[in-house]
């Protein structure tokens, strides 16, 4: 059986010329990167309670009955709540209905009122679920949850400092940058809530995406001790290409992976799985065209020999030693 | 490295042993586990509030609220004991934690300043020393206050006592196995896991459960004058359930703090009512107050309440007596609960809540556990498809010991297993066959270079361990910030995300080695099957 293990149908070696796409790749990360802190601001995150304070809970029929989501909607309306949200989910049966508590009254006193309002309007339903945030909780949640992704970017660049070398650092970092901003931009493109569990989600997209540069960088570093004078964005395209395989699979298996979460693992999940699968294609893409490009730009100390620097190298331009 | 070493086979044996030993119980139903012999570990896995169902709640103790009264008791009390004295007050001017007294007439201020004096030595703070001080202004004032030490001690020991208090009202329910930690500097979380109702719940931590005794002012157009809006300096407007208006002192003369114990009694038609005894102290004042206030009215104020106000009959210095009122059995007995359990120092605001059905949790489990199997099949069969059977079937039983391994440690460190925590360990296999994929890939390559296949093996391990390590240390210091800031379900996550990196370290290369140093050693291969 010649071309089982299906491994042997990937080239042995690839020779992709990642570097010279650099440039345009370049242009549109930024210009993506610009569009999605635009989009956080206008049109905005979609706050969940988490953030922005206010009741969350589950409505449910019994399985075979249709829950009438305007009818729900109607009633909690007229409660004068605020922003109030129903949104239908899985069957016909149940819905997510959302809304503001006002300062001068009790949270279970509110959750009693809206309880007492849906069941007049469509009868006797089931409450699973029933998240309360208060306004104080919330705003400390949505900093600590800022500040849980600042101090990630932090200490991952001052560990690849440490690992590698301060190119290096930069290098992940302005990837790790990008990618959160990206993945921010599609939360707000695809009118994802932005919660406590989208912040754990970045994280680990954080993580990956480190991951998939460190798995680069740590070739790029091995083949510049290797190949001492070899130009750089040769080096930079040899371990990209040798480090290709690897980044496939990885990346199908994750991939594939949270796509069964997504498939399978219910409402809340969705949301979640989604903003990981997609946080990992960035991530993927990053270490390839952002990580390694501005190591290019910003130059590298060759082989530990210090005479040997590499300057940096203008994109674009063939050059030689 | 590649050789097949001893130690190496016997710690994954004994992994495997141990891991399966621990990861055993949360296979089995409680009753299962409880039938185990002693000799077995019996946690299972510690399923988060999202999974098994239950309550969170995040509460607030006032404690501005509660300065806020200790300093209008101080403030009466100075009123009072310069009464008794006959000292003419010019002024009494309240500040943050205590009051400036202006004494009308100059004759009288050696008389007050020993009075507050006095005072201040009645009430002791919890380091021993006096918790009020007096000190001497310019122009015959007194400013008698709560020292610094006392007004910063009050929050710390109201969350304290709030903690204590909610533990017994909530433990005297019924409800077990409820988590009740303190956060931060004033906030208290109570995780109740199973079918509680959080409405009860709620009821039993949101009452204050304040009782105190009060003298009604009986001034003649006293009660009139208040309801205009001009109520006394010394007195404050209260209702009862039925909306009756009362004038009441705002001096406490006895309060819930004196009790040692409540019970439903009757009264002498046969409704419920509620028998209370007070304790030496509270025995004494009571006695006192009503000694000296024969005929007159005194109200019992539950919370801001009046629950009734009977007219003193006599002396009452056995220091028992009888709450009498509308009750019902089943509110005398919720009030005798929380009478007992003690009132808390301040009021606790509900800042968050979370409630998740058993059904839901159920469900969650379900979901969960559906999509585990499934990615897991996913990768295995992507995994030998790609490597095949005999690569593909190393990582794949690694990945194997990797799931036992994680919920062994999980269940061995009582870490907390979460929706997203479920999400962690999907991805964590995903992540765990990335190794193997890293030192594959390196064999391939130096197979490809021209090694022999136990070189090229070798290489392979060797070389793609510090990248391994690398990659794997980045996915702890994530897991590590989501620890520091998250609360409950992405701390699940982290918990999961962390034991899994360091299962899937050894799994899946200690695994590897082992199974393909034993294979090299029987099938002494002549070529890499995973290289052309």
């Amino acid at each position: 059986m010649r071309g089982w293990p299906l491994i042997k149908l990937l080239p042995q070696k690839t020779n992709f010329r990642f570097v010279k796409y650099a440039p345009a790749a370049g242009v549109i990360s930024i210009i993506l990167c610009v569009a999605s802190i635009v989009g956080c601001f206008y049109p905005g995150l979609n706050m969940g309670i988490d953030f922005r304070g206010g009741a969350s809970m589950e409505v449910s029929k019994p399985a075979g009955q249709v829950l009438e989501l305007d009818k729900v909607r109607g009633a909690v309306s007229e409660l004068g709540l605020g922003d109030v949200q129903v949104q239908g989910i899985d069957s016909a049966a149940s819905a997510i209905v959302r809304f503001q508590i006002p300062e001068d009254e009790g949270q279970s006193a509110v959750v009693a009122r809206v309880e007492k309002a849906i069941d007049e309007a469509v009868g006797e339903v089931k409450y699973s679920g029933v998240s309360v945030v208060g306004s104080k909780v919330s705003g400390e949640l949505f900093t600590s949850g800022l500040l849980a992704l600042g101090a990630a970017i932090v200490l991952m660049f001052i560990y690849i400092w440490f690992r590698f070398e301060p190119q290096f650092g930069f290098g992940a970092v302005a990837g790790l940058v990008h990618d959160m901003i990206l993945t921010f931009g599609l939360i707000v493109l695809f009118r994802f809530e932005f919660s406590l569990n989208t912040v754990a989600a970045i994280l680990t997209v954080i993580g990956y995406s480190m991951n998939d540069t460190v798995v680069v960088f740590d070739r790029l570093r091995e083949n510049l001790r290797k190949y001492k004078t070899m130009p750089l964005r040769e080096v930079i395209d040899l371990s990209l290409n040798e480090t290709l395989s690897r980044t496939i699979i990885t990346g199908v298996t994750a991939v594939g992976v949270l796509a069964v979460l997504a498939l399978y693992g219910g409402e809340a999940l969705f949301g979640f799985s989604i903003v990981l699968m997609i946080g990992i294609v960035i991530g993927t893409y990053s270490s390839i065209y952002v990580g390694a490009p501005i190591i290019l730009l910003w130059g590298v100390k060759r082989g530990g020999s210090i005479d040997e620097d590499a300057k940096p190298i203008k994109l674009g331009m063939a050059s030689r030693p | 490295m590649i050789q097949l070493a001893r130690w190496k086979v016997t710690l994954v044996v004994l992994s495997l042993v141990v891991g399966l030993l621990l990861a055993f119980p949360s296979m089995l139903s409680q009753a299962q586990r409880d039938a185990l012999p002693g000799w077995l570990p019996k946690n299972g896995l510690n399923l988060g509030l999202d999974l098994q169902g239950g309550s969170y709640l995040l509460l607030e103790v006032d404690v501005p609220e509660m300065r806020n009264k200790r300093v209008t008791n101080l403030m009466e009390d100075v009123r009072v004991a310069l009464r008794e004295q006959q000292v003419n007050i010019g002024a009494l001017q309240r500040e943050a934690s205590g009051v400036v007294v202006t004494i009308a007439d100059p004759g009288q201020f050696d008389t007050a300043l020993t009075e507050l004096r006095k005072l201040a030595q009645t009430g002791i703070a919890a380091n021993g020393q006096p918790d009020r001080t007096v000190s001497r202004l310019s122009g015959n004032r007194i400013r008698f206050a709560y020292t610094d030490a006392a007004v910063n001690g009050m929050g710390a020991t109201a969350v304290d006592q709030s903690i204590e208090v909610v533990r017994r009202r909530l433990d005297s329910s019924g409800t077990k196995e409820i988590a009740i930690t303190r956060q931060g500097a004033d906030r208290i979380v109570v995780q109740a896991p199973g079918q509680s109702d959080p409405a009860e719940l709620e009821r039993l931590v949101g009452r204050t459960a304040q009782l105190t005794f009060q003298m009604v002012d009986t001034s003649s157009t006293g009660l009139q004058d208040a309801m205009a809006g001009r109520v006394p300096p010394d007195a404050e407007l209260l209702t009862d359930d039925q909306g009756t208006p009362f004038l009441v002192k705002k001096r406490i003369l006895v309060s819930g703090e004196n009790l040692t114990r409540a019970g439903v009694g009757s009264d002498q038609n046969g409704r419920p009512a509620i028998d209370f005894r007070f304790d030496g102290q509270g025995a004494r004042r009571f006695g006192e107050a009503t000694a000296q206030n024969i005929g007159k009215p005194f109200a019992i104020i539950l919370d801001g309440k009046v629950i009734s106000a009977p007219t003193i009959q006599g002396a009452i210095t056995g220091g028992t007596g009888q709450i009498t009122g509308s009750f019902s059995i089943q509110s005398a007995s919720e009030l005798v609960n929380l009478l007992n359990g003690g009132a808390l120092p301040a009021p606790l605001k509900v800042e968050e809540r979370r409630v998740v059905t058993a059904e839901l949790g159920a469900d969650a489990v379900q979901a969960g556990m559906v999509s585990t199997i499934i990615g897991f099949i996913l990768i295995c069969v992507f995994m030998i498809g790609a490597y095949g059977f005999l690569f593909g079937g190393v990582s794949v039983l690694g990945l194997m010991l990797n799931g036992i391994l994680i919920i062994a440690a999980m269940s061995l460190f009582g870490a907390t297993l979460t929706l997203p925590g479920i999400a962690g360990l999907v991805l964590t296999f995903a992540v765990a066959v990335d190794a193997n994929v890293l030192i594959f890939e390196r064999m391939r390559d130096e197979a490809r270079a021209g090694r022999s296949v136990i070189a090229s093996m070798d290489a392979g391990f060797n070389k793609a361990m510090g990248t391994i390590v690398d990659a794997n240390l980045t996915t702890l210091v994530a897991a590590l910030i989501m620890f520091m800031f998250g609360a409950g379900p992405v701390r699940g996550f982290a918990w999961t995300l962390t034991i899994g990196v360091f299962t899937s370290m050894f799994s899946s290369v200690m695994v590897a080695q082992v199974l393909l140093g034993y294979w090299l050693k029987v099938a002494k291969p002549k070529k890499l099957p995973i290289a052309e």
